[in-house]
Formats: C-alpha cells, sequence, structure tokens
C-alpha cells in the first residue's frame, strides 16, 4: 500500500486509531498492536500526560504517534485552550480538533469548528479538524489552512456506517489534502467502502474497542483499510444492469 | 514478622486474617482506611459488572463473593459487632437497568453474552422493573436483574477490621513507608517517613524510622508503583453520598443513560451512594463540578427522586488499575516481598479473596493473579 502523507509527514498505516471504551490497557495495547496504526488519537481532557502508567505509556512503547483531541469541548474557546495545554505537554503541534454541539447527538458544531480551526492555524498547529459530512464546510476549512479534513460516516459511536457515502465523494472530489473518514465506522466492510469512496484514511474507536474480540477486530479493520485502498487504486468496473460473460458464450 | 504497607481494605484484611492465624504482623499507613477504601461504593457485584474480554476477572470476582458471608460474619464477632448486618452487609442483588432503545439493545447483548457464561440473570420489562424498585424513573425500558450480586459498606468493612486488629495486639503504625529495606536483593523491611517534626508543636509520635520484616506485603494500592516495580496507575474516581431519611431503593440500581452508565447503592441507614467517574489523571483527587455533574445528571434519570436528597459527601479516590484490570497477588519475585495490590474497582469484593490466595488457599486462582504476569513490564 501506498504512504500516507499528512502535512509532510508519511505514515504507512491508513488507519488511525481512537484509545476510547477499551475494557483494559492491555485489551487496548492488543487491540492497537493488531491494527498496524501508526498514528492514534487521544482525548486530552481526560488525561494527565505527567501520570505513569498511562494509555500514552502504551502508545510510547508501540511506538504510534500521538494524536491529541479536543473531545469534550463545547466551544472554540475550550477548543483552543485544549489544544495549546496538548501541545505544550506532549510537544506535538498536531491537533484532531473536535468541537461537539451536543451531548446526546456528539455532532460536530460547524461554526465552533471553523472559528477554532482559523485560530489554531494561525497559532501554528497542525489542524485536522472533525466535520459532518458536509462538502462545502471541509472546502472552507481546507482553505483556511487544515491539514486534513474529517468528515464523519455516523454519529461517533454509533457503527452506523457511511449514512450519505455521496457527501463523502464529494468531498474527496474536491480535496487537496487527505481526507479522512471519522466516526460512524461500525465494522470492517464501512472501513473498505470509506477507502473505495476514495478517502485517504480511516479514524475509527468504538468498532474495535467495545466488540467481542476487540484484537481480531483491529486486525478486520486493517485488511479492510488496505483492501478498500488497492480496490480504489485499481478502479472498479461500472455497474451494469444486465449481465457480461467474463469469457465468450460461443467458441 | 510481616509488615503489610498500606492500611486499606485489603492490607488490613490481609492483617486480620494472617493476625488470627496466630502470624505476628505489624501495618504501616499514615493514615489508614482514608483511600479508594472510603471512596468505594462496596457494590459485590461480579455479575452485573461482566464486560466482554473479562472472563478471568468474573471468576475472580464468583470465587471472591462466595467468600464474602463467612468473612463479614467472622470479621463481626471479632470486632463485637452484632452481626454482619453492622457492616450494612446485603445480598438483594443488582438491577441493570436500561433507557433509550440503544441502551436497551446494549442491555438484550449482554444478557445474550451473560447466558453463554452460564450466569443467574433475569430479563425484565420496564415495568417489572419498576414494581421491584418503585422510585426508578417511568422512562426505564428494562433491565436485567443479577439476583446473586450483594453489597456492603466499605467504610464499616474498615472500621470492623481496625477494632479487630485492636482486639487482637496488631501495631498500627501512622506513618507513610518511603523505602522498602533490600539486603542483597532480599526485602527485609520497611524505611519509614515520620510525621513532619519541623512543624512547631507536632511531636514525631514515637514512630520507628524503621521495621524489620521477614516478609514485607505490600498493599499500598495506587501508591504501589512507587515502592515496588509493579506496573500500577492510579485511576481516579469521583463518587458522592446521598442522605434520605427513608431509603429509596431495595437494591443496587445501575443503569446506561444514553450510553453513560452511572451506579446507585442503598444503605440500611437511607445513605445512597452516587458512582463514579474513571479518569486517568495520575495522583488527582480533586473533585470536579464536570464530574459531579455527570454523576448527578445520570443518577437523575435513573432515579428522578434523588434532587431531593441532602449531599452527605462527595469524594475521590484512587484505583490502583494494572493493564489488564487484574489484580496483582502473591511472591513478587524479589525475595521477600509480597504483593496484594492492583485490585483496581474491585478491592472490596476482592479482598477477601486476596487473603485466601496469601493464605495458600485458592491454587487455580491464585495463578490468574500471580505478579510473574508483569516480569517483562517492571
Amino acid at each position: 500500500m501506498d504512504d500516507l502523507i499528512i502535512a509532510g509527514e508519511k505514515f504507512s498505516s491508513r488507519l488511525i486509531m481512537g484509545t476510547g471504551g477499551a475494557p483494559s490497557l492491555e485489551v487496548l495495547d492488543q487491540a492497537l498492536a493488531a491494527s498496524g496504526t501508526e498514528l492514534t488519537t487521544v482525548a486530552m481532557r481526560r488525561l494527565d500526560p505527567e501520570a505513569r502508567g498511562s494509555v500514552l505509556d502504551v502508545l510510547r512503547r508501540r511506538d504510534i504517534r500521538v494524536l491529541p483531541n479536543t473531545a469534550g469541548c463545547f466551544t472554540a474557546g475550550d477548543a483552543v485552550l485544549t489544544a495549546r495545554l496538548a501541545r505544550e505537554a506532549l510537544g506535538t503541534p498536531w491537533v484532531k480538533l473536535e468541537v461537539i454541539a451536543d451531548e446526546r447527538t456528539l455532532l460536530p458544531d460547524p461554526i465552533e469548528t471553523f472559528d477554532a480551526a482559523e485560530r489554531l492555524v494561525a497559532d501554528g498547529f497542525v489542524v485536522l479538524p472533525y466535520i459532518g459530512d458536509d462538502p462545502a464546510l471541509a472546502r472552507r476549512l481546507e482553505q483556511a489552512g487544515c491539514a486534513a479534513v474529517m468528515p464523519l460516516g455516523a454519529p461517533i459511536g454509533s457503527g452506523l456506517g457511511i449514512r450519505n457515502p455521496h457527501n463523502i465523494e464529494l468531498i474527496v472530489e474536491a480535496a487537496s489534502v487527505p481526507v479522512i473518514l471519522d466516526a460512524g465506522i461500525g465494522t470492517a466492510s464501512d472501513a473498505a467502502l470509506a477507502m473505495e469512496l476514495g478517502c485517504d484514511a480511516v479514524l475509527l474507536a468504538t468498532a474495535v474497542t467495545r466488540a467481542q474480540r476487540p484484537d481480531l477486530m483491529a486486525a478486520a479493520m486493517r485488511d479492510a483499510v488496505a483492501a478498500g485502498r488497492l480496490a480504489r487504486q485499481a478502479g472498479r468496473i461500472p455497474r451494469r444492469r444486465y449481465a457480461e460473460a467474463s469469457s465468450p458464450m460461443t467458441p | 514478622m510481616d509488615v503489610i504497607v498500606g492500611g486499606g481494605i485489603v492490607g488490613l484484611s490481609i492483617a486480620w486474617r494472617l493476625a488470627r492465624s496466630g502470624r505476628p504482623v505489624t501495618v504501616a499507613d499514615p493514615a489508614p482506611a482514608s483511600g479508594a477504601s472510603n471512596a468505594a461504593a462496596g457494590m459485590l457485584a461480579p455479575v452485573s459488572e461482566v464486560t466482554y474480554t473479562e472472563a478471568p476477572l468474573l471468576r475472580l470476582g464468583l470465587a471472591a463473593l462466595r467468600r464474602w458471608p463467612s468473612f463479614a460474619a467472622e470479621l463481626a464477632v471479632d470486632a463485637g459487632l452484632a452481626g454482619a448486618d453492622a457492616l450494612d452487609f446485603r445480598t438483594d442483588g443488582t438491577l441493570d437497568v436500561a433507557f433509550g432503545a440503544d441502551d436497551l439493545a446494549a442491555l438484550d447483548e449482554l444478557a445474550a453474552f451473560m447466558e453463554k457464561l452460564d450466569l443467574p440473570v433475569e430479563r425484565l420489562t420496564g415495568r417489572e422493573c419498576r414494581r421491584l424498585e418503585p422510585m426508578l424513573a417511568p422512562a426505564v425500558r428494562g433491565g436485567l436483574l443479577a439476583p446473586g450480586d450483594a453489597w456492603v459498606d466499605p467504610r464499616r468493612v474498615t472500621a470492623a477490621l481496625l477494632a479487630a486488629l485492636d482486639r487482637l495486639g496488631v501495631p498500627l503504625v501512622r506513618a507513610r513507608v518511603s523505602e522498602l529495606l533490600r539486603d542483597d536483593g532480599k526485602v527485609t523491611g520497611v524505611r519509614l517517613t515520620p510525621p513532619d517534626v519541623q512543624a512547631p508543636g507536632v511531636a514525631d509520635g514515637g514512630v520507628p524510622r524503621e521495621v524489620r520484616a521477614e516478609r514485607v506485603i505490600l498493599a499500598a494500592g495506587a501508591w504501589s508503583a512507587a515502592l515496588a516495580g509493579v506496573p500500577v496507575r492510579p485511576v481516579k474516581g469521583q463518587i458522592l453520598r446521598l442522605r434520605s431519611s427513608q431509603p429509596l431503593l431495595g437494591r443496587c440500581v445501575r443503569g446506561t443513560v444514553h450510553g453513560s452508565s452511572v451506579y446507585l447503592v442503598p444503605r440500611g441507614d437511607g445513605e445512597l451512594v452516587v458512582g463514579a467517574t474513571q479518569e486517568e489523571l495520575g495522583f488527582d483527587t480533586r473533585v470536579t463540578a464536570g464530574g459531579l455533574y455527570e454523576l448527578l445528571r445520570d443518577a437523575r434519570e435513573l432515579v428522578p427522586g434523588v434532587t431531593e436528597l441532602e449531599v452527605a459527601d462527595v469524594v475521590a479516590g484512587l484505583r490502583p488499575g494494572t493493564p489488564d484490570n487484574l489484580p496483582a497477588i502473591g511472591p513478587s519475585g524479589a525475595p521477600g516481598l509480597t504483593l496484594a495490590t492492583g485490585h483496581h474497582r474491585g478491592g472490596v469484593l476482592l479482598a477477601p479473596l486476596t487473603t485466601a490466595i496469601l493464605l495458600g488457599e485458592e491454587g487455580e486462582l491464585a495463578a490468574l493473579c500471580s505478579p510473574e504476569r508483569f516480569r517483562d513490564i517492571s
């Protein structure tokens, strides 16, 4: 599989993992190993970066790059503050920007997200914003200087898959920064579909951490992302109404 | 002699059992029974706590629960109490309830998993749940009753353990253990930090600087990693205690409210414990607005009447978490040092089993808890 490049950084895995919902650090560790991920996002509001034995240590041991996120923020102000604390604590300017509109749906707030993105880009951050499947907003965020856009497939933790594949295709078509499908993945075929639609990477957590066998599901996701990427590059055949024999019917 | 480092429910239980069997023991703790044991709700609920990937923990929990009735009864006798009732030891089960359609679907999946594990649970409709617990919100869609689950008041248990130790003449050194004494690789005792003698008017309280021991048993909970190479980390839990004149509930109720979980534990005296957050914030024991908000928000969804109750206590404790959520009990690898730590969310439940493992009464389960498994991490 070809490399994923975000803001000039190369990754050979196109699966980005989240850490939420794992029953134990050991289960998380095994799942991360099986996923083959090289980049994993961590909620900074629920973590002390100085504490020993935390999820950050699990990532360090596996040599997985940390992508701090602003989960739990409801305003641009909270998100900017959280991103700055993360930069100071972890020494990385990368941030997955997540500004939530309400607790019930956990859908991203487009206005607060754009506001925060502008401020963070101006402050030198590498910003990867989590957004709805809105092609117009994706384009505006790219123009504002974001390093990638991360449209959702469906609400966080819902496992509903990609509810609007058409919009994801529109986002991919217009984007010249990486498009990372984030949230909504329920099982391996969802991840493969995201890649077939042309996304550059997939970010998921719950589908793996809350599976009955997280390590198995992580391996399934790794393979699904790779398969979807190859299928996209190979170019699928057009859909036809009627059969077309693959070998001649008459001698 | 054995020195037990840590006077929480685990350390005190071990001290009590060893002293009872005639072994000389000393307990060292700057403030006994004030850490995680003081915060814990005391649910003895291995069945309703079941999750995927944690079958070994379930086995430990079930074995521990079987030991609780006799543990409580004997402790009550040794502490001079009337009976296990004095510890608020109750065996009326746990009711796990669901609200929205999503929570109900998750509950059904959990019920199927429990059935596969042969766990005795009963699937109830919303109205059946409310017949059992009339104070539950009308929006309850369904529930799972784990009739074998029990609970106890950990504060009464640690108070009883301290009383029993006092009656047995076990010395309690109120000082922090700053390090383990080692002699040629063997652990031979502990070094103590006396209370701050520099402060005017404070005596050192006759605290010795060192205690020598044939065996040191480390039961220092979240603080264990600083003393020995064991991968235990603090997992913060905020918990609150409400008070009413009448008990609001007849059994433990836990629930998932739009994906976020909360539990309520009733005490005989009208206290209602609402818990608990799980936060990875190092040694932080601050009670926060957000923590209390989440607990009260979810508790009110479950039982609307909680808003009428008096707030009696808010506290944050530190659970000693290990990478696999299982405790580390047994010889440490260093001669002279035995571990009894890493009990995470199950310290109260697992205390009687921990003592049994250390006394050699549980061969097969002891293997699950062996500190050996952390050999390459520590």
